[in-house]
């Protein structure tokens, strides 16, 4: 049983450069507000490779939240193939996405969304939970993921008694802490002052760094400017994708 | 090893156990949080639980001291009588059965000594009587006055604080001698030795040899300490007009065999009573049984005003629950989101808020179970008569109770919180 919860074969496969983590071909998604349907994408296709550090731009109502949407997992496409490390999960149940979710998509959200009442060393354990690892390897490696992020000495403090700054560092931990294939992050500035938006970005440059695969959203144009590529989404579709390496 | 990517991951009992520590954790810290409005919630709970467990020691109780006055009739007697116990209409069908004579008693006696197998042990006369005793000025209406032989000491309860029981010799001769309840004891003689003093039962004058030990009464409506037994001759020779109270006592060899017994007896009977196959019982044979069923009205009444004020209380309880379970879900639906994005599964959405719920219902159960048991323990000092029992079945149920209170009111809004959309639930402001 054990081995289910250790880093999985594949979990090694997307580290080489190159590899494809996200195909995307042609979806559309459309919702129902009251008598009318929005169409929020209409047929974007998107390639992500694996370590790569791209940034989604675009103004409000250009279709970039649904579409990071569709990228975590959290959301299936109306139409299209959505294929996430060579498995389609397009048409997948809600529990299956939440394993997927889990397991290879690290979120880092604008609002930080950390349990107000739990530590910071639970916040982080908490996808851990959801993945069935026993306490000690929990702790461990919840321990190493804040460690990673600067926040050794805060492991114990809950939400309330850190900075902004430091609230995000914890959720970059949270999104380590299972080792995932993809890292999404929404806004992952937009409640920092400058200068700690800054920090956060250094931090999320290192994860690009040490290979990990990095998504942002975001319409603030120095966030997006330090992303090897930029993705600019208009009106449901993609504007223009430009690779800035 | 490329199978399903979902069916990788086992869903492992270790997983499943993970999941409720954490939820047990949230359970804990969210109750906590929000201290008075839990403590309000489960109110309903508490009074139900209070209700419910107060309702089975009292039923529990009934039993009991049903059995403590029982034990004066014993389990193992049968009674012959010309009238059943249980039987309100059909007066003229026995009031016309032919006479019911004392001596079948003897008659009875010969025919179980005939038979080796007979599961038939004794059958003694008891014909009893309400009658009036006085000592001097006192005087006391309503005494159960029963005459038998000294053999009656054999199947029924007859230890004394007091002197002894009717002996063979008074038995045999029809001595005026009596053995008095302690209750009639106490209201003639207030404190004075009762022995060798010389009472009237009736118009007939008769020594007391005994005073019987306290059985207790049951509920007040019936007591065994307020009887006098005579011997049974002199019974007859002054008392004898009463027929219709006429009643063989008879002893079953093993309790076990009860229903054999009564039918052995009831060929006996025929036999003496000179019935033709044809015809029917001219006479009742009764058992304590009977009596059992006529406290049962009085115990589903008990039953039923308890089971309305649980199941309301509960029912209230419930929906309070329901409720503090909606808002908490509302409250919370970011957090649901949050969770979900980071893989929580419907099950363990479902699981935490039912857990929550539940354990505001444990919480209720435990405070009305220790309510319950304090008022039980004041009852007790103050009513020391009134009978209540408490029992740990009275326990494991309430809890049971209390459980099942949390899952129902608790899945509804557990359910809305596990279906959530983790899109919108993220959005949620």
């Amino acid at each position: 049983m054990q081995s289910d919860f250790e880093v999985t074969a594949d979990d090694l496969i997307i580290r080489p450069k190159g590899n494809v983590v996200i195909r995307i071909h042609q979806i559309t998604k459309e919702y129902e507000m009251g008598y009318t349907t929005i169409r929020a994408l209409k047929g974007v296709d998107l390639l992500i490779h694996c370590n790569e550090y791209l940034a989604i731009m675009g103004p409000s109502g250009s279709g970039k939240s649904t579409l990071m949407n569709m990228l975590g997992c959290l959301d299936t496409p109306t139409t299209g193939r959505y294929e996430f490390n060579g498995i389609d999960v397009s048409s997948m149940e809600d529990d299956e996405l939440a394993e997927i979710r889990n397991r290879k998509i690290g979120f880092v959200f604008q609002t930080f969304n950390l349990l107000p009442r739990s530590t910071s060393l639970q916040n982080v354990e908490l996808p851990l939970i959801y993945a069935g690892v026993r306490a000690e390897e929990r702790r461990q490696r919840a321990e190493q993921a804040l460690n990673a992020v600067g926040l050794g000495d805060r492991m114990q403090h809950r939400p309330n008694e850190l900075s902004g700054g430091q609230r995000q560092r914890v959720a970059i931990a949270r999104a380590l802490v299972n080792n995932p294939a993809l890292i999404l992050a929404d806004e992952p500035t937009g409640n920092l002052d400058s200068r700690t938006g800054e920090e956060i970005m250094g931090i999320l440059e290192n994860l690009y760094t040490n290979g990990h695969t990095v998504v942002v959203v975001t319409h603030e144009q120095n966030v997006a400017c330090r992303a090897r590529r930029i993705v600019r989404m208009r009106d449901g579709l993609i504007e223009s994708d430009e690779d800035r390496a | 090893m490329k199978d399903s990517p979902t069916r990788r991951y086992a869903d492992t009992p270790i997983r499943f156990h993970h999941e409720l520590g954490e939820s047990f954790r949230i359970a804990a810290q969210q109750i906590a949080a929000n201290r008075s409005r839990s403590i309000l919630t489960t109110l309903g709970v508490i009074i139900g639980i209070v209700a419910v467990t107060l309702m089975g020691t009292a039923i529990r109780g009934i039993d009991i001291g049903f059995d403590r006055s029982m034990s004066g009739f014993g389990d193992d007697v049968l009674y012959v009588e010309q009238w059943p116990w249980n039987t309100g209409d059909d007066y003229w069908k026995f009031r016309n059965r032919p006479d019911f004579k004392l001596s079948f008693a003897d008659r009875l006696n010969q025919m179980i000594e005939e038979n080796p197998n007979s599961l038939l042990d004794l059958a003694v006369a008891a014909p009893a009587s309400i009658q009036t005793v006085a000592y001097g000025k006192r005087q006391i209406s309503n005494v159960y006055t029963t005459g038998t032989t000294h053999q009656y000491a054999y199947l029924a309860r007859t230890n004394c604080e007091k002197g002894r029981f009717i002996n063979e010799a008074e038995s045999r001769g029809g001595r005026n001698v009596c053995v008095i309840g302690r209750d009639v004891a106490g209201a003639l003689f207030s404190g004075e030795d009762p022995m060798d003093k010389v009472i009237r039962v009736r118009d007939q004058e008769y020594r007391v040899v005994g005073v019987f030990a306290k059985q207790g009464s049951f509920l007040g409506i019936f007591s065994w300490d307020s009887q006098v037994v005579i011997p049974l001759a002199s019974y007859i020779k002054y008392f004898k007009s009463n027929e219709e109270n006429a009643s063989i006592r008879v002893k079953v060899r093993d309790k076990i065999q009860i229903a054999e017994a009564k039918e052995e007896l009831r060929g006996d009977f025929r036999r003496i009573r000179g019935l033709l196959p044809e015809q029917e019982d001219d006479f009742a044979i009764n058992e304590q049984k009977v009596l059992r069923s006529s406290i049962e009205p009085v115990k589903t009444g008990l039953a039923i005003a308890g089971l309305f004020i649980t199941g309301l209380a509960l029912f209230v309880g419930a929906i309070g629950i329901m409720n503090i379970t909606f808002v908490s879900v509302k409250e919370r639906t970011r957090e649901i989101g949050t969770r979900k994005a980071l893989g929580a599964r419907r099950r363990t959405i479902l699981i935490q808020f039912l857990i929550e719920s539940v354990s505001i219902c444990l919480i209720g159960g435990i405070v009305g179970l220790g309510l319950a048991f304090g008022l039980f323990v004041l009852i007790g000092a103050l009513f020391p008569s009134f009978p209540m029992q408490f029992s740990p079945m009275l326990v494991v149920m309430a809890l049971f109770i209390s459980v099942m209170t949390g899952i129902i009111s608790g899945f509804a809004p557990a359910w809305q919180a596990s279906r959530l959309n983790p899109v919108e639930a993220l959005r949620y402001e």
